[in-house]
């Protein structure tokens, strides 16, 4: 349950702040998120992982699919050097996953001191 | 240990921050770019977009309604002139921002500053280039002109302004994609930014010359043999304006037009150590364009049609934007220059307009001798006179600046000098005088079009323009026509600024400005039509020397077509314009046909036969029109690329009718022998030579199955930044090239294509390789290209505003003033 609950507020405070704030920002929410939502540090790193996993690819998707993946087939021809727009979003959410993941072990860490 | 563990998240989480958000590790920012709410998603426009907006600003005065329509085109509707401005900035730098700047700080040589240097330092050499030759320095002074029309400083202040407007509102989030992928932020708009865009089209249409490589040719030929390669009066030439007695030329120059004593022992044969390197940015040799307008005598309608297309680079984004403005004062459609306010090419209600390039030399160079190494002084009719000096600091991404000093005399700026050399050994100091650095308001040229009504207010705004010349071409609705080769240009005598001149003695000076009035000029000939291919606007009659390097070929079979057409309507026109008959084999094909089967090889033979049948035309599909090329670019190499290897300088090539003329004329043609071999070649030992040669790469594509003559040419269409290929498009299927009408090369081509019948309401066509949106993540972005490969046309639809509900308009942007 926790686990779904700091996945889902991560998410949602990660989506929120980029509004305003540079893309980092979603290592500030997943750090805070972790620090508040009490976790094993493993369970923490998969939380802050998955939300912004899911957060960007989910978005990363939607975005494309209304642009007929136009944007996505030239990018991905510029970053991975083959047309794979799929490709192109799993990687936009690993960054994401990456960066939220470690920030959340972090707040997790932080917590128990 | 809690602690431990800790620093090393918290260090992995910075570390992997500081890896996605910068270029020291990875070479783009892949966080900052691939977040969905910041990056490149952004930029990926829903292909249901909705272009509605209501949107209001302090620098309105009134009210501006846009309507686009279902290609993006936006027809904008003004109470008053400004604002029409404001909005087409505005508008400009919504779907072109990225593009707008880019070309702008090329003009400025600051590629460097969002580049780096480049391979081989080339972007920084371009740069320095750009400096060294004044654009910056031009473009101030035009800023200074043109603030002194009050009509002008409005129109471009509230350009500026519109740009501005956009970029204030523009969140980080949707910058265009070219900003994010190179990392960095558009600058403020300026009237100074629209000057220099328009410099830099003074530098694309009036900065080419060869001057350097004809002193070569000049020091190293003898004076027949350089007049026999490098002749400017080519037999098939039919001028823009033939000498009549409808349109005679001025009988004598206005002014003395006699050389310089000194000249023989100077200047003609003036010898000099030549000059080794050649400056590898120049325009290119193949800017150019067709225009013609047809009188009601030849249409079926009885009304004139114009039509133009102007041959440039062709890139993504494109050049060119579509738009109207309508203001209470005037209604102009056309293509315009994101940049720029007015349209450029294209039409109102009672005129239509277009150009293609004058080509007239305005670019000379003049040797000067410096006092000392402080380069203050130079010498200048006997006495030392001072130079002035211009600091150019040109940043270079990733690395400290370089300042390079530039040294100006009465000439103009000294291009090179020891720090920019043209030979390797000895210094050379070289001035250069070009028309572009003069003060002129030529936007004024464009104003004056968008609101003219006839011929006179035509003539009236066309005097405007004096760098780059152009043919500018006019057909209007009650019927007249005419032709102008109109620029200030220098009134030179023979040869005068072909090669290097003394920058010393200032007899050498230009003898003033031809007289606007003796300009070349056809109006409503009784022949039925005007027309103008880039070809010499006039013959060895006209009393000024009008420079030396001119095609031929498209003007010709112009004047030929349109000589025997009647009855003509506007689909004739189209279909004109993408004619790909290749008139220069025609004259070819006698002179290749003299090969003798028996001296080929066995697949040669085959494609003797290939070219035997061929149509002539270099159309789609056509294996024969590739044939044809390669061979004749090898016998060109075969009959001059040995005396040329001899003399082992850069050197100018002979024009693309010297050698078929010659040869034509003369087939003993004094080159045909190979002079590195004893032997004595005849010109069949050439011609099968050549086919031999050619014979090898045309296996080569034969076995790539490129041998059909578009993909042996593979027209492309590169991104701007020529290094991103998914934002560029290639193999595009078309055919025509260099000496067609669809002169349509490999990167270069016909960058507008517009037919317009100036009936009531304007009957009009155009298109363009591109699309409206500069976004390379729009379906706009190129979704006009296959249609331009194929040889169609969009409608053009110049809109009433009581026509806001028809189905066309998909979308309105309301601009209100707050």
């Amino acid at each position: 349950m926790k686990l779904i609950v700091s996945i889902l507020l991560t998410a949602l405070l990660s989506f929120a702040l980029s509004l305003y704030l540079p893309w980092w920002i979603i290592a500030v929410a997943a750090f805070a998120v972790a620090a508040a939502i009490h976790q094993a540090p493993w369970k923490a790193f998969l939380s802050g992982f998955l939300a912004l996993f899911l957060l960007w690819t989910i978005m990363a998707w939607w975005i494309s699919a209304a642009n007929n993946n136009i944007l996505a087939e030239k990018i991905s021809m510029v970053i991975l050097k083959k047309d794979n727009p799929v490709m192109l979003m799993l990687v936009t959410g690993l960054i994401g996953g990456l960066v939220a993941g470690f920030a959340a072990l972090s707040g997790s860490l932080a917590r128990k001191l | 240990m809690r602690f431990l563990s800790l620093a090393g998240a918290l260090l992995a989480t910075i570390g992997l921050i500081y890896l996605f958000d910068s270029r020291q590790v990875l070479p783009a920012p892949l966080g900052q770019l691939l977040s969905p709410q910041h990056g490149i998603w952004q930029n990926a426009e829903p292909v249901n977009a909705s272009f509605n907006e209501e949107l209001s600003f302090p620098g309105l005065a009134g009210e501006v309604n846009v309507y686009i329509d279902d290609r993006l085109v936006p027809h904008v509707f003004a109470a008053r002139e400004e604002d029409a401005y404001f909005v087409q900035g505005f508008l400009h730098a919504k779907f072109r921002l990225w593009q707008m700047e880019f070309q702008t700080h090329a003009a400025a040589g600051r590629l460097s500053e969002i580049l780096g240097e480049g391979p081989d330092s080339r972007i920084l050499q371009y740069d320095r280039s750009m400096r060294r030759l004044g654009m910056v320095y031009a473009a101030e002074k035009s800023v200074r002109e043109m603030e002194k029309s009050p009509e002008s400083k409005r129109q471009y202040e509230a350009y500026a302004n519109g740009v501005n407007a956009y970029i204030e509102q523009l969140p980080v989030s949707q910058l265009p994609i070219e900003y994010k992928l190179l990392g960095y932020y558009p600058e403020k708009w300026s009237p100074m930014k629209t000057a220099l865009f328009l410099k830099y089209m003074s530098y694309d249409l009036a900065g080419g010359e060869d001057d350097l490589e004809f002193t070569n040719a000049r020091d190293n030929l003898s004076g027949m043999d350089f007049e026999k390669l490098f002749y400017y009066l080519a037999d098939s030439l039919k001028p823009i304006v033939p000498n009549t007695a409808e349109t005679p030329y001025p009988a004598a120059a206005a002014m003395d037009l006699t050389p310089p004593a000194s000249a023989d022992s100077l200047y003609f044969s003036f010898r000099n150590d030549s000059i080794t390197i050649t400056n590898p940015d120049k325009p290119n040799r193949e800017n150019g364009s067709n225009n013609w307008a047809v009188a009601g005598s030849k249409t079926k309608s009885g009304r004139p049609i114009l039509s133009n297309d102007p041959h440039l680079g062709l890139n993504l984004p494109s050049l060119w934007f579509e738009m109207q403005i309508t203001t209470p004062e005037f209604s102009a459609y056309g293509a315009t220059f994101p940049g720029s306010p007015n349209v450029i090419i294209g039409f109102n209600e009672n005129i239509s307009f277009g150009f293609t390039n004058a080509g007239r030399d305005v670019k000379d160079y003049y040797e000067v001798t410096y006092q000392d190494a402080s380069r203050s002084a130079y010498l200048y009719n006997g006495e030392w006179t001072p130079t002035e000096k211009r600091v150019e600091i040109i940043r270079v991404k990733g690395q400290p600046a370089l300042i390079d000093t530039v040294v100006y005399t009465d000439w103009g700026p000294v291009m090179y000098d020891e720090h920019f050399r043209v030979n390797g050994e000895k210094i050379r100091n070289l001035a250069v005088r070009w028309k572009a650095h003069d003060a002129s308001n030529d936007g004024l040229a464009f104003y004056g079009l968008n609101h003219a009504k006839n011929y006179d207010e035509y003539l009236a705004a066309i005097k405007n323009l004096t760098c780059p010349g152009q043919n500018c071409i006019f057909a209007s609705r009650s019927g007249d026509i005419a032709i102008w080769q109109q620029g200030e240009f220098p009134a030179k005598w023979r040869r005068q600024g072909d090669f290097i001149m003394p920058g010393s003695d200032s007899s050498y000076r230009w003898k003033g400005m031809i007289p606007q009035s003796e300009n070349p000029h056809m109006v409503n000939p009784s022949r039925g039509y005007v027309s103008s291919a880039n070809q010499l606007s006039v013959d060895g009659s006209y009393p000024y020397y009008t420079g030396n390097v001119f095609p031929v070929y498209r003007g010709y079979i112009i004047n030929r077509m349109l000589d025997s057409m009647q009855q003509i309507i506007p689909g004739d026109m189209m279909r004109m314009q993408v004619d790909n008959y290749n008139v220069k084999a025609e004259f070819a094909r006698d002179i290749l046909l003299r090969t003798n089967p028996s001296d080929l090889d066995e697949n040669a033979r085959k494609y003797l036969d290939m070219f035997r049948n061929w149509d002539l035309r270099s159309d789609v599909g056509s294996e024969g029109a590739t044939v044809f090329e390669l061979w004749w670019q090898a016998l060109q190499t075969a009959i001059w690329e040995d005396e040329f290897e001899k003399i082992g300088l850069p050197l100018p090539w002979p024009q693309e009718y010297a050698l078929v003329e010659s040869l034509m004329r003369d087939s003993a043609y004094s080159f045909t022998d190979n002079i590195k071999t004893p032997e004595k070649e005849t010109l069949e030992n050439m011609l099968a030579l050549a086919l031999n040669t050619a014979t090898d790469s045309l296996d080569k594509l034969s076995a790539e199955g490129r041998l059909a003559w578009e993909k042996a040419k593979d027209t492309r269409v590169k991104h701007l930044l020529k290094v991103i290929d998914p934002f560029s498009r290639h193999h595009l299927p078309i055919g025509g090239g260099k000496g067609m009408i669809n002169a349509t090369n490999s990167e270069h081509g016909p960058s507008w294509r517009m037919v317009v019948h100036m009936t009531d309401g304007i009957e009009a066509y155009g298109i363009y390789p591109g699309g409206q949106s500069g976004n390379p993540g729009s379906k706009y972005y190129d979704n006009f290209m296959d249609d331009w490969a194929a040889g169609k046309y969009n409608r053009l639809w110049l809109m009433k505003e009581e026509e806001r509900k028809d189905s066309r308009i998909k979308w309105t942007m309301q601009f209100r003033s707050s």
